[in-house]
């Protein structure tokens, strides 16, 4: 199996280290990665604002990309389902069509690909609140919904009871959302400052030492809060916590 | 240039400037989002009956114009008025034309979100009519002369010392009063006197059935019942979305209803009214006004499922910390931003984006409509329109420039990473970045994922 990395480009830029746990977690279940090094960004900030049309180009650049990879992995729910929603092309439909079918976000490649059920080398004795992000959770299904009457499962939450030593605190709000929404938060700053504030309050409360999560761009609007509150309490993406005692 | 101002954004943040109440509103409504979890949890048939409840409306909604001329018919046997409107304004003048043909002068209302989507009251007055909103949440707000803030619960941004306060100017009840019982007391009074003066009676409609010809009004109150048993005529105004086929489907929608706004098993009164009772005179209102055109897209005909619950704004954490009237159109949240911009796109532009997107509102509609999706369909819509703010227009273009081209993203990065090293305070400055005025933005690294994978290649490779 061919697998290609996709790594947002927020992330990139960003929180590279993010990129390498991906990479380094992958690689020690034995899959074979390769990094196309030409891609960009998923489109998703065009076209959630209004603008799908605007993002033909970084379909384009994500289908030449990722045409030699038979599935794609990325470490973020909210850009993995806009591919799977909407990645088009009127060049190449099928390929954008057999992409669409095969990009996965890292948890969901973990447990239903490579069906992940021991992580032996992790550990990571630390209090930590898991923030259930929405495109993941009810975009891609990667856990159960509290508003669904349906039996309750959580495929990130099932990586991290892998991890030795890891304590994970209990939510009030188990699935209530960020605020971070792309450009919700500069355009409705207020509201989604807010939104980001009570988050954090959420999982302070119930005494988290590190907050975790599928996405870096709700975790980045958690640590946005956390350090202007000049807060010891991290943030991390839970392929690094995954990665941890590697 | 044609565009939007970003009302709901301002309002939001003039609502958030007293974070006391907004943490109490919020928590108001997630108290009522959480009597609906435990109301629909206790029904293991719960996601079967949103399917099916979906399902007649899909259906109704297909075969709308003869389910509609059914219910005419049948009605029209049952010895019910029919009327066509529309739009609001022919509503609102059907409405007149029946009280001058009465003589009526004084109105009693039950709650109906179709009058409000008309502005009914406000035409109303203008001639000299005295218009009396009966549902006790309604009565407050008119009262205060405010638009509802929520579909269900109308006055739910109030506190009861805000209602002692009006009541205490309107209804003369003790300076400072605030017991709940005592208020509700004095309300009971003082609309029981409009009740029993009242020439004709006003009421929405939840549900008409097209088999049987009559309708049916859910309340808590039982004001609709007062009003439409006293008054010599009864005029029921209802959205021509709001027919279903058979009665049968009428236990379906009765059950879904009352769980999904505030988690009772049943709304106290669920009166069913098929015809005029001796002596007395029922119309019935059909009012378009922008629904047909909603129908026509396939993008956006789901939202016509909408049976008016209300519990995509008790879940929405927009909602819950911005306020119904942050919303400025008369069915708030997340269900009115689909709706509102099919009634003036330009005026309304900017609710679609008043959401993160997140999905709640979808997972808790009892009709399964995709509301976020919708939402997400309406953006598209507007950004082709050209009625989005320009600062938003100009961002993505230049997204655009930047993501297609690799090389110049490489370059970006690299020059912005280098930029908020360089000038740290430049990119935490809350009057350039809005991100900066309560967060902070994160550490920009030295080096990208990308090049630092460059760089591992090399080591190997070299």
């Amino acid at each position: 199996m061919n697998v290609g990395l996709f790594i947002p480009c927020y992330v990139d830029q960003f929180y590279p280290n993010v990129g390498i746990a991906t990479l380094r977690l992958l690689e020690s279940l034995d899959v074979k990665v390769i990094f196309p090094m030409e891609q960009t960004c998923c489109g998703q900030p065009m076209a959630n604002s209004g603008f799908q049309r605007l993002s033909a180009g970084c379909d384009k650049n994500f289908i030449q990309n990722f045409a030699d990879c038979d599935v794609v992995v990325g470490p973020s729910g909210s850009c993995v389902l806009h591919l799977k929603e909407h990645l088009h092309s009127s060049e190449q439909p099928e390929e954008a069509a057999r992409l669409r079918g095969n990009v996965y976000e890292l948890c969901e490649f973990l447990t239903d690909v490579l069906k992940v059920d021991a992580l032996p080398k992790a550990r990571f004795p630390h209090r930590v609140g898991l923030h259930t992000s929405c495109h993941g959770q009810r975009g891609l299904g990667l856990s159960s919904m509290s508003e669904l009457v349906a039996p309750k499962f959580s495929k990130p939450e099932h990586l991290l009871r892998l991890v030795d030593g890891l304590d994970l605190v209990p939510l009030t709000h188990p699935d209530e959302c960020c605020g971070f929404g792309g450009t919700f938060c500069v355009f409705e700053e207020a509201l989604s400052s807010k939104m980001g504030k009570d988050r954090v309050n959420d999982h302070l409360r119930h005494g988290a030492e590190v907050i975790t999560g599928g996405d870096m761009s709700c975790l980045m609007q958690l640590e946005g809060v956390l350090r202007r509150q000049k807060s010891s309490v991290r943030v991390m993406h839970i392929a690094e916590i995954l990665t941890s005692g590697n | 240039m044609n565009t939007a101002s970003p009302k709901h954004a301002k309002n939001a943040e003039a609502f958030l400037r007293d974070e006391e109440n907004t943490d109490w509103h919020n928590e108001t409504l997630w108290f009522v989002r959480s009597k609906r979890d435990r109301a629909a949890q206790s029904l293991p048939e719960w996601e079967e009956l949103r399917e099916q409840a979906s399902q007649i409306k899909a259906h109704a909604l297909s075969k709308l114009d003869d389910y509609l001329i059914q219910l005419e018919e049948n009605a029209r046997k049952n010895g019910i008025i029919v009327h066509w409107a529309a739009n609001a304004d022919e509503h609102n003048q059907i409405v007149l034309d029946i009280m001058r043909k009465h003589k009526a002068t004084k109105i009693v209302k039950s709650k109906s979100m179709l009058t409000e989507e008309c502005h009914l009251n406000p035409f109303l007055i203008k001639q000299g009519i005295e218009v009396i909103d009966t549902d006790l949440g309604e009565r407050i707000i008119q009262l205060r002369n405010e638009p509802p803030s929520h579909i269900v619960m109308p006055a739910i941004h109030l506190k009861k010392k805000h209602i002692g306060d009006l009541f205490h100017l309107h209804l003369g009840t003790d300076a400072g009063a605030d017991d709940p019982q005592y208020l509700t007391e004095a309300a009971r009074i003082h609309l029981r006197q409009k009740f029993l003066l009242a020439d004709l009676a006003i009421t929405g409609v939840n549900f008409a059935i097209a088999e049987t010809g009559g309708f049916v009004v859910c309340t808590n109150e039982g004001n609709a019942d007062l009003g439409a048993h006293l008054a010599k005529v009864h005029i029921a105004c209802m959205g021509i979305e709001k027919v279903i086929p058979k009665a049968e489907h009428l236990g379906v929608f009765l059950r879904l209803l009352a769980r999904s706004a505030t988690g009772q098993a049943v709304t106290t009164y669920s009166s069913h009214f098929r015809k005029p009772a001796p002596g007395q005179e029922m119309h019935l209102v059909l009012v378009d006004n922008g629904r047909t055109r909603q129908l026509a897209s396939p993008d956006f005909r789901n939202s016509l499922k909408c049976i008016r619950c209300g519990a995509c704004m008790n879940t929405c954490p927009v909602y819950r910390r911005s306020g119904g009237h942050s919303y400025h159109t008369a069915v708030a949240g997340p269900i009115g931003s689909i709706l509102a911009p099919n009634i003036d796109m330009k005026e309304y532009a900017d609710l679609p984006f008043a959401s993160t997107l997140c999905g709640s509102c979808t997972n808790v509609c009892p009709v399964k409509i995709d509301i976020h999706q919708q939402l997400y369909k309406w953006r598209q819509v507007l950004g082709e329109a050209g009625v989005v703010e320009p600062a938003k227009k100009v961002g993505m273009s230049g997204m655009d420039v930047l993501f297609s081209r690799p090389w110049l993203y490489r370059f970006a990065g690299r020059a912005g990473r280098w930029l908020m090293q360089t000038f740290p305070t430049l990119a935490n400055k809350a009057s350039l970045n809005p991100w900066a005025i309560h967060r902070d933005m994160p550490k920009p690294p030295e080096q990208s994922f990308r090049d630092w994978y460059a760089q591992q290649n090399k080591k190997t490779n070299g």
